[in-house]
């Protein structure tokens, strides 16, 4: 069986592999045999084999040189065009990050290949769909040219063990140097949290300008810990000041995709839907009962916040322990 | 400093966006279209490099003739001149014939840095700027929530979950920008004004020495099959909180094995 290259996605932390890692391997595996490739500084493959393992990867190719970290985006393209004219696989499944997608318009130019970006679901005869225009249309596609590339949208596929034998090979780094241009000099953690990663939660909850104030998203905070959620804050509410950019959802912030999103004083404005739309369960707290939040929620309480969002927390609460 | 800033006319996200049916392509003729939002804050950030630099900032545009809106738009912000590559050829072009085109037309033109938006609203694939630092070798410095200029090397933040990364590199580079770089200014009326005299130069696919048939639709490396709206979602359930709309949001939460 033809093997599918899959890159590793390691997680912020370095502790492990993103969730992202695993939805791509299990997607591959509609196409061929999962192949990881690790794209890392020394020593990044050690910690993380057992669970590509897990996961379905029959081979383990192990890309390590310091070049791949300090440098950006080009020298990992430059290691997977080689793998793609040596290997010939069926296909290319990286995580939709915006270093995956960045990777994969490199390695079409270089393999002269056409990609595919933010699908959530990959055919075996190659067919993706993908989500376009805030998550109003649905559309299938499939790549006409080359050795199709896919980037796979976070919680999109969920992982599924399928143990394998991840047969490690060492692949010689020589990194040119055209795709040693942009040096990484630093990498700077500025909201370190003990929630889980937006992208990532099975569950998030989001406060928008309702909430009225920075502090007042305590109210959001409490209710996504009751939940162990991660909280999302809406661009109304970031450009006020209530809660930090990198959390913000919608076409300009993050895409998430969980099995219940909340979303508390949030009208609904398209560019929002954008970036959740594609949530399983959607639940609105909203004062106003014509907000177009509700065209959406599976579930939608109509009323003030500062008295429905602490009520649920403490019941919740209670109920959990 | 001469500054290439690359704008692209879409279908505006906060107006009804489809597909048109006979080829599955996006329906630009009969949108609402705009700048891309994004776009804005390249041209922004252009415009304060040149003014501590010096130099000069050309808008370089890809799309239909309806795109010059889009370009008197930066023009009327205070670019200096545009290039405008327009061909019935390009209709249904993919993101990889696309970058050919822009890097075809950045190499006829004399820059040191490019700028372009982080994404663009109708595709949303954020890869411009990786395809062509790839196609023109030159360095990329992508997803910036800060840019500085020293002489000839650039550094920007660019921007990740949870904080940014450091990046540096030497010009020529280009820089893609994220809308938490700065505050886009609005066009005044001279500027309004003076944009209607600046120069716009019309590039078709012959001039840049591209085979018609090497893009558009029929040799796009990847096709729409077929596209259909998302099934709405059944009609959910809404409750008034007379005291208890805590009680019935847990009572749900609780039906859904959620708590
Ligand atoms: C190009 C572009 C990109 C954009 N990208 C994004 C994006 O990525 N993400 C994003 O979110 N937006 C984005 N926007 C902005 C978007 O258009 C909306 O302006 C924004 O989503 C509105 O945020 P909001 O719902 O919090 O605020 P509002 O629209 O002001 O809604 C606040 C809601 O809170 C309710 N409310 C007020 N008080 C209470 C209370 N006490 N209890 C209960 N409910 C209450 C109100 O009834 C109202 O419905 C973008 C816009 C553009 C043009
Ligand atoms: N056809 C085009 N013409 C000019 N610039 C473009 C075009 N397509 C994309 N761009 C630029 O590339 C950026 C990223 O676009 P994208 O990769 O499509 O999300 C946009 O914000 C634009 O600045």
């Amino acid at each position: 069986m033809a093997q599918v290259l899959v890159p590793v996605e390691f997680d912020p932390a370095g502790t492990g592999v993103r969730k992202t890692t695993l939805e791509a391997l299990t997607a591959a595996r509609a196409l061929g045999e999962p192949a990881a490739v690790v794209l890392g500084a020394p020593g990044a493959a050690a910690g993380v084999r057992d669970i590509l393992a897990e996961y379905g990867a029959g081979t383990v190719y192990v890309a390590e040189s310091p070049d791949l970290e300090d440098y950006l985006v080009a020298p990992k393209a430059e290691v997977l065009a080689r793998l793609v004219a040596e290997k010939s696989p069926a296909a290319v499944v990286i995580p939709s990050s915006p270093e995956g997608k960045e990777i994969a318009g490199r390695l079409a130019i270089k393999t002269g290949s056409g990609f595919l970006t933010d699908v959530t679901e990959i055919a075996g005869d190659g067919t993706a769909t993908q989500v376009a225009f805030a998550g109003s249309t649905v559309v299938h596609a499939r790549v006409t040219v080359g050795t199709p590339i896919y980037t796979l949208r976070g919680n999109s596929v969920t992982p599924e063990p399928a143990p394998a034998a991840a047969v490690e090979e060492t692949v010689p780094v020589a990194v040119s140097d055209a795709a040693k241009a942009t040096r990484v000099t630093d990498r700077v953690v500025e909201q370190k949290s003990s929630r889980p990663e937006l992208t990532e939660a099975s569950i998030v909850v989001s406060g928008g300008r309702g909430v009225a104030s920075a502090e007042n998203f305590s109210l959001i905070q409490a209710l996504a810990d009751s939940l162990r959620a991660a909280v999302g804050a809406s661009r109304a509410a970031v450009d006020s000041g209530f809660y930090p950019h990198t959390f913000q959802v919608g076409q300009t912030g993050k895409t998430v995709s969980p099995q219940l999103y909340i979303a508390v004083g949030i009208s609904g404005a398209i560019q929002h839907r954008a970036g959740m739309q594609t949530s399983k369960t959607i639940v609105a707290i909203n004062k106003d009962p014509e907000a177009p939040i509700f065209e959406l929620a599976d579930f939608g309480v109509v009323g003030d916040l500062n008295t429905v969002v602490p009520a649920a927390t403490q019941q919740i609460t209670a109920a959990a322990s | 400093m001469n500054i290439v800033v690359l704008v692209k006319q879409v279908p505006d996200s906060g107006s009804e966006r489809r597909l048109d049916p006979s080829d599955n392509t996006v329906a630009r003729a009969t949108a609402d279209n705009v700048i891309n939002e994004m776009d804005e804050y390249a041209i922004e950030e252009a415009l304060t490099v040149k003014e501590a630099a010096g130099g000069e900032v050309t808008v370089l545009t890809v799309g239909p003739d309806t795109a010059t809106d889009a370009i008197r738009k930066a023009l009327s912000m205070g670019a200096d001149k545009a290039v405008h590559v327009s061909d019935p050829a390009i209709h249904g072009a993919c993101a990889v014939q696309t970058s050919a085109i822009l890097a075809a037309a950045l190499g006829r033109l004399d820059y040191d840095l490019v700028l372009c938006g982080a994404e663009s609203t109708d595709g949303q694939v954020s890869v411009m700027p990786a395809l062509l630092a790839e196609r023109l070798g030159i360095a990329q410095l992508s997803g910036a929530r800060k840019l500085t200029v020293q002489g000839s090397v650039v550094r920007v933040e660019r921007q990740t979950d949870g904080g940014f990364w450091q990046l540096e590199a030497s010009l020529p580079a280009i820089v893609s920008t994220w809308d938490t770089i700065n505050e886009p200014r609005y066009p005044s009326f001279k500027g309004i004004m003076a944009a209607k005299k600046k120069p716009v130069q019309t590039l078709t696919l012959a001039d840049l020495g591209i085979e018609a048939s090497a893009v558009g639709l029929g040799t796009a490396t990847s096709q729409v099959l077929d596209f259909a709206g998302r099934p709405p979602k059944g009609q959910g359930v809404k409750v008034s909180d007379e005291g208890d709309g805590a009680d019935k949001l847990v009572d749900y939460l609780v039906s859904q094995k959620i708590v």
